[in-house]
């Protein structure tokens, strides 16, 4: 316990330098610009800001992320309060009442419990985050490769095929990045896989190419495809941006509660903060004094739905910092961010370099703090750069998504692997499969094939190993029950619509 | 495009030729995998070789792809709104004379302002034009802001050295 708090104390020192302090600060503007964009949720806004931190120490470069990764959560939300196009699911519950909010002139008291409720469950969260990290850890240094193949093993399942509308399509698409994980040469061996004779191809899928391309390019040319049906609408925020005695009142216990499911399902290595936010958002209006005021702009359903969201961002950042494991499209992106600079996150990361990971921790108090103070005043910005005319805003959108690739590696073959995965992201969006997996896949599929030939080499070929050790076994247990379940309930719902 | 993407909503319980394309493609890649592995020499002699994980993800590949052909046949894939086929080709040409210009070495501002003219021409902007014009300045404000001040190296071409 108070390895902890002298921890973070360091943490917060490295954070607090001027320099630090700055790059924090410049993440959180940033992060905000990018994610108020209709249509970049918080994973693009991180894989599009991440070649601007190429050329910084992995430490401000990791700084400047905690702040991008909540700026783009803020900045999602102002969004789906302001024009109903949620960037993500989780901002869904949020556009619902949120944008009635807003229509009905109480747009500032909407964005102000949003902006509240983010800071009061984040700052919830991170310190549950400083608590819960160092536990894992000392639980994870045991892990044997066998284990983390088991435990990527459950991430696969949940994160494809659990929680989407179609597990035959979530799991379609985790094959998929499994498949583009395999491009290039084998760690262990040395031997070209995947690479059809094109010498860029050896180095592997660059992660961020494969994001930008899915997300970026694919949204613009999905939208565009689509321009013929429903404009959206840009509500202006009228009327005072400050939440009144009332609001304030009926917002509290929303926080508190959303954060209590969104911390929690965010840590688990299941991923999504779809879920916490509906469970907050059912609970929300299950609990309220003004059932009547539901689907016609609540604040119970803005403030609850929005800090759950936020806690479970946190939360997602546990399983990332302790085992290396992404559950979230975001914290894909996150985790090649630290790749980047060749860090792979889990218990090594924590003995070896705590002023990077506390640094970081503790700057996400920070960033939390300073985009209470900015966001609110600024928001009058923030709506101008949501009514930048959509032709070149997609525009804008497009240089910026190529310029990332350009800089990194301005070769003919990358830009055409971007392009080939903005229209394969284009007919994902349209025959609806889901994009995250791939992502993961791409990310998590080399991480659990060398852990699980580790295991075999250790066991001298045994497959057995992996039944052997009573973590991996429990844990494949979860995942074949989690893989089974989907199909199983809807077979139950299919005997059950037949009976009726 | 599928060869029913004009036709809007599809009625249900009919079959869904795109996904029977789409079954078919995951086919063909777990094809590719086995093949590329079966390149591989096997030289491991414990545990998996690098040939071994390519077979695990076709199979799994073979067997997404027989759920794909069922959920296509029975007509179950979630209906998809009518798409206008002219800004996505737009939007791709864009992309396909950014790829040429950077191949060529015609630099960072034109490629990217021949990306940006494109697609907010596909986006309903007429007024190619003026376009142009904004597309060029916001450009090489880019340039200079991450080629000077961030130090990333963009490529330039004859444009950029005049700056």
């Amino acid at each position: 316990m108070m390895d902890t708090f002298a921890a973070l104390a360091h943490g917060m020192a490295v954070a607090m330098q001027p320099m630090n302090l700055l790059y924090a600060l410049i993440g959180v503007f940033l992060g905000t610009a990018v994610g108020v964009l209709p249509g970049i949720g918080p994973a693009l806004t991180v894989a599009l800001l991440l070649p601007v931190t190429y050329k910084l120490d992995p430490g401000g470069s990791l700084i400047m992320f905690a702040g991008i990764y909540y700026g783009g959560m803020y900045g999602g939300s102002t969004t789906a309060i302001l024009i109903n196009t949620p960037g993500e699911s989780a901002s869904m519950a949020t556009a619902l009442e949120g944008n009635k909010m807003a229509k009905a002139g109480r747009g500032g008291p909407a964005l102000a419990t949003s902006a509240i409720g983010s800071f009061v469950a984040g700052t919830i969260a991170t310190i549950g985050l400083a608590f819960l990290a160092p536990w894992l850890v000392d639980f994870a240094v045991r892990f044997g490769p066998e284990d983390y193949f088991a435990l990527m093993c459950v991430a696969f399942v949940t994160v494809s095929a659990t929680f989407g509308d179609s597990p035959v399509r979530g799991l379609t698409s985790l094959f998929i990045g499994l498949t583009l994980g395999l491009v290039g040469i084998d760690k262990l061996t040395g031997q070209a896989r995947l690479a059809i004779g094109i010498p860029e191809l050896l180095d592997g899928v660059e992660v961020t190419t494969l994001a930008v391309g899915l997300f970026a390019v694919g949204e613009a040319l999905f939208v565009a495809s689509r321009r013929h049906h429903a404009e959206e609408k840009l509500e202006p925020v009228r009327g005072s941006l400050w939440m009144t005695r009332e609001d304030w009142r009926r917002s509290w216990k929303p926080w508190l509660r959303g954060t209590l499911f969104g911390f929690p399902i965010g840590a688990l290595p299941a991923g999504g903060a779809e879920i916490p936010t509906f469970l907050s958002y059912s609970t929300e209006r299950r609990l309220t004094k003004h059932p009547e005021e539901f689907g016609k702009g609540a604040i119970e359903g803005v403030a609850g739905p929005e800090a759950a969201n936020n806690a479970s961002a946190a939360g997602t950042l546990v399983p990332l910092l302790t085992l290396g494991l992404p559950t979230s499209a975001t914290a894909a992106m996150m985790l090649a961010g630290f790749q980047q600079y060749g860090l792979n996150p889990g218990p090594l990361l924590f003995a070896e370099r705590p002023d990077l990971v506390w640094g970081l921790i503790a700057s996400l108090f920070i960033a939390n703090g300073m985009l209470l103070v900015l966001n609110l005043p600024l928001v009058g910005l923030w709506v101008r750069l949501l009514a930048i005319p959509q032709p070149w805003l997609y525009a804008g959108i497009l240089v910026f998504a190529t310029m990332g690739t350009i800089a990194a590696k301005p070769s003919v073959v990358e830009l055409s692997m971007l392009a080939a995965f903005g229209v394969m992201g284009f007919l994902m969006r349209r025959f609806d499969f889901p994009i995250a997996p791939v992502v993961i896949g791409l990310i998590l599929g080399p991480i659990a094939e060398s852990q699980l030939r580790r295991a075999l080499a250790i066991s001298l070929g045994d497959p057995m190993v992996l039944l052997q050790s009573p973590m991996s076994a429990t844990l494949l247990g979860i995942a074949l029950i989690a893989l089974a379940a989907p199909f199983v309930l809807r077979g139950l719902g299919r005997f059950k619509a037949n009976e009726d | 495009m599928t060869p029913d993407a004009a036709s809007g909503k599809l009625p249900a319980r009919r079959v869904d030729r795109a996904g029977v394309v789409i079954a078919a493609a995951l086919a063909v890649l777990a094809a590719v995998l086995v093949w590329d592995a079966s390149q591989l020499p096997s030289t491991t002699m414990y545990g998996m070789g690098p040939e071994a994980m390519p077979i695990v993800i076709a199979i799994g590949l073979v067997i997404l792809a027989v759920g794909n052909l069922i959920d296509a046949l029975r007509g179950n894939l979630p209906p998809r709104e009518s798409v206008d086929p002219k800004p996505v080709w737009l939007i791709t040409a864009g992309l396909a004379l950014l790829i040429g210009i950077i191949g060529f070495g015609g630099g960072f501002v034109l490629a990217t302002s021949a990306l940006f003219v494109t697609t907010s021409a596909a986006f309903g902007r007429r007024a190619v034009l003026a376009d142009t014009v904004i597309a060029l300045l916001i450009t090489t404000l880019i340039y200079l802001a991450f080629d000077k001040l961030l130090t990333l190296s963009l490529p330039a071409g004859p444009l950029e050295r005049l700056l």
